[in-house]
């Protein structure tokens, strides 16, 4: 059986390249909600946690208003820096980061919480500063909660569907993910690929959340 | 010279207290705060270190200001040339023996003090192992000679040997003196175990309920009362039974277990687990070698 490998290839492009933005960007920000005392943080927090059980589509819709030509922002992109976000890869990859970042920031945000406030105490006691204890102290001791975000964010994304749809449309190798891909031969009644497809889903994501099982447990038993 | 004048309101588990305390250590004593849980002791070490802010005073540290609430200065803790040795050790789980020992090192130039110490505590062989895979003793030892390798103007020392077992308590507070001995930097040590105060200190300042109440040499502060032929010991109450007209009191002092006898009135309202003092007079001890 033959399939169109090019949606596989786009989702895992996208859910890579999703993931490094996450992970730059969510690691920061967990920091940020970890430590920070500002009074403006619980609007935030609720705000990146939206995602969780907000409609896809709602955020979609929202993208497609915030970056359509006809709106200022995406009017200016285009007319000025030739951006184009919608039906474009990089709307996908807005929407995806937007929409996976639940899946990166919350488990780092917890370890930081949890990290025990004595540790950085000691670091600090030693003449460290707060940079130095979080790349020396703090982000060495919760790797396994970035590994575990940066794993939920990459097969979060390879799981999605409805912000691809909506702000990708369905453009063949330029927002066709596999999720879309298998949608589009259903409704075609092309069952046989749309089985494909939904197998190599089915087996990747399960070897993604095996494997993270598999370190997680290690890393207990090495604590 | 030290100088600690800070004024701090704390919330304790038997209601709140209001810390007061001012004190100077002149050269490079090793002093004692020694005192009840929640009477501030902590507080006033993590006050010095720059861990926790004191409402209003002063900290000066070789006519160094560290902290006064009235010219507004307060330096951060890492601009504050302490050390700091922490009840449970902190010790970084991601680093090894030696390498929690390379992090706290700020001059590379003297990686030879660190064999030096490690030497000195006997955890040579144990460098490469992790924190989690050293003994209690091992890892309060460890933590001990991090903390020198800041070369500290003042170093404190929270309730060090608390989680320890007595031989090992001894044979840390002898080379906690022999450190002392050797670099002579001023020393603050947090405990409420008699002994160790009694062993290490040359000053002894004992905190009750936020103020220091008294403060001296061991001897002064302690054996006083022995000058007039009492034997007396502090202890806790491990049990109460009644037995016909009396009451059978099992003290806990120290390691030692041991029975006294009160009457009704006397126990009136004693319960298990309260701190009393047990004296004994108008006998003549007996004493023996063991």
């Amino acid at each position: 059986m033959m399939i169109d490998p090019a949606p596989l290839v786009l989702t895992f492009k996208l859910s890579l390249v999703t993931t490094v933005i996450l992970f730059f960007t969510g690691v920061p920000l967990a920091y940020w909600l970890a430590f920070s005392v500002r009074s403006w943080k619980c609007i935030v927090e609720p705000l990146v946690s939206m995602p969780l059980i907000l409609p896809p589509t709602v955020l979609g819709f929202y993208i497609l208003l915030v970056f359509s030509p006809r709106s200022s922002l995406g009017g200016f992109l285009e007319t000025f820096l030739h951006i184009k976000v919608v039906f474009t890869f990089l709307g996908l990859v807005i929407g995806s980061v937007l929409f996976s970042l639940p899946f990166m920031v919350n488990p780092v945000k917890a370890a930081f919480q949890s990290f025990p406030k004595s540790l950085i105490e000691a670091s600090y006691a030693l003449g460290k500063s707060r940079r130095e204890t979080l790349f020396r102290v703090i982000l060495p001791n919760i790797r396994p909660a970035l590994l575990s975000g940066v794993v939920m964010a990459f097969a979060h994304t390879v799981g999605e569907f409805g912000v691809v749809l909506m702000v990708g449309g369905n453009i063949p190798e330029v927002t066709r993910t596999a999720s879309i891909a298998i949608f589009n031969d259903v409704e075609a009644l092309n069952y046989a690929d749309a089985g494909v497809y939904s197998m190599v889903l089915f087996v990747i994501a399960f070897m993604i959340l095996f494997v993270l099982d598999r370190i997680n447990k290690r890393t207990v038993r090495a604590v | 010279m030290i100088r600690v004048s800070v004024k701090k309101q704390l919330v304790t588990a038997s209601g709140p207290v209001r810390l007061e305390v001012d004190f100077r250590i002149p050269g490079t004593e090793l002093v004692t705060l020694f005192g009840p849980s929640g009477a501030g002791k902590t507080t006033i070490l993590r006050m010095i270190a720059g861990l926790t802010d004191p409402d209003e005073g002063l900290v000066q540290v070789d006519n160094e200001t560290w902290f006064d609430s009235a010219a507004g200065i307060n330096k951060r803790v890492q601009d504050r040339k302490i050390s700091f040795v922490f009840q449970d050790y902190n010790l970084f789980p991601n680093m090894t023996a030696r390498e929690n020992l390379q992090y706290a090192l700020k001059d590379k130039k003297d990686a030879g003090l660190i064999n030096e110490l490690l030497e000195m505590v006997h955890l040579t062989e144990l460098g490469h192992c992790r924190p989690e895979t050293l003994s209690g003793g091992q890892k309060q030892r460890l933590a001990l000679i991090r903390a020198f390798l800041r070369k500290p103007k003042i170093f404190l020392l929270d309730e060090p040997f608390s989680s320890l077992d007595l031989e090992l308590r001894l044979r840390l507070q002898d080379e906690i003196l022999g450190m002392y001995n050797r670099f002579r930097i001023p020393t603050i040590v947090v405990s409420h175990d008699l002994g160790e105060v009694f062993k290490l200190s040359s000053r002894i300042m004992v905190l009750e309920q936020g103020r220091i109440v008294r403060s001296g040499k061991p001897g002064e502060i302690f054996a006083g009362d022995s000058l007039s032929g009492k034997f007396k010991f502090a202890g806790s109450i491990l049990m109460l039974e009644k037995e016909d007209f009396l009451y059978i009191v099992t003290v806990q002092i120290g390691n030692n277990i041991t029975k006294v006898v009160a009457t009704e009135e006397e126990s009136a309202g004693w319960k298990v687990g309260d701190r009393v003092v047990v004296v004994a007079k108008a006998f003549n001890p007996i004493i023996f070698k063991v």
